[in-house]
């Protein structure tokens, strides 16, 4: 076994493990930390398989963004210090054992398919070519995705500020 | 690197997206519900790069719909929070079990 793939277990269990603590932990602000060790060592995984810049972009969006706004929002609405409810025995019971099946199931399907080898070209995720792939002026390119992903990003912030604005007082 | 089968990173990526489906299932919280889909979707995002990488490595689109999938998780975690902050403003309560105001 190489350090390489020494490397990969390690990343994996990491990943996996923080990922469990994030769903079971009672305290919400630590499932939020948990969330974040997870969403690094996706990170991580991403930089083991050397697509630097998808390691770096979720380093970005994610742990700087998303999981600072997560926290912002468990400490505005004043859920820091509380033990969140328990779940249901029922629901958990069921909701374990439906989980565990499906991933089994899964889990046997992969096993036996047949992986047809890639192809031996050498994959190139360069920035570079991700400019290519995104807005360049061919048949290929993803430039009407990319012109609805950034309409979209408008409208979800000017949605964001219009939900989360304070309704003026009514005598003013 | 090669010689990580693709079965054992799929699986990674499978157990991460069940892990987040329970904490889906089971959570009260929404901020904590929240929470596991975004396990599920970086999930997601590990399947488009692994089947990218070692299946078709001629090409870089499975890495262009993780950019977008990051993208549009960005944009449903903002308006999620914006949501459930102004169901606290109103009802001081996050439980997604006690949101039922247009029930009938």
């Amino acid at each position: 076994m190489s350090a390489s793939a020494i490397a990969f277990y390690c990343i994996a269990a990491f990943i996996l493990i923080t990922g469990i603590l994030t769903v079971t932990t009672k305290k919400l602000f630590r499932a939020a930390i948990w969330l974040l060790f997870s969403l690094i060592g996706i990170a991580a995984l991403f930089f083991w398989m050397e697509v630097e810049f998808a390691a770096a972009v979720q380093v970005i969006v994610y742990v700087g963004g998303i999981v600072v706004l997560i926290i912002f929002s468990i400490f505005l609405t004043n859920q820091e210090g509380v033990n969140m409810p328990s779940a249901l025995t029922k629901r958990s019971l069921f909701a374990g054992l439906a989980v565990v099946s499906a991933a089994a199931y899964t889990c046997t399907l992969l096993c036996n398919h047949y992986w047809m080898k890639g192809s031996d070209a050498i994959f190139d995720p360069s920035v570079n070519n991700i400019g290519y792939l995104l807005v360049a002026n061919t048949p290929e390119s993803f430039v009407l995705p990319f012109e609805l992903v950034s309409v979209l990003l408008l409208a979800a912030m000017i949605g964001c500020i219009v939900i989360a604005m304070k309704a003026q007082p009514e005598n003013k | 690197m090669s010689e990580i089968p693709v079965e054992h990173l799929l699986m990674l990526s499978t157990a991460l997206f069940f892990i987040g489906a329970y904490g889906f299932l089971t959570r009260r919280n929404m901020i904590a519900m929240l929470m596991s889909l975004e396990l599920m979707l970086n999930s997601v995002n590990i399947n488009f790069i692994v089947f990218n990488k070692y299946l078709f490595p001629d090409t870089i689109e499975g890495l262009g719909f993780t950019i977008f999938i990051i993208a549009i998780a960005a944009a449903e975690a903002a308006v999620a929070i914006a949501i459930i902050i102004n169901l606290y403003r109103n009802t001081k309560n996050i439980d997604a079990e006690n949101a039922d105001h247009l029930k009938h």
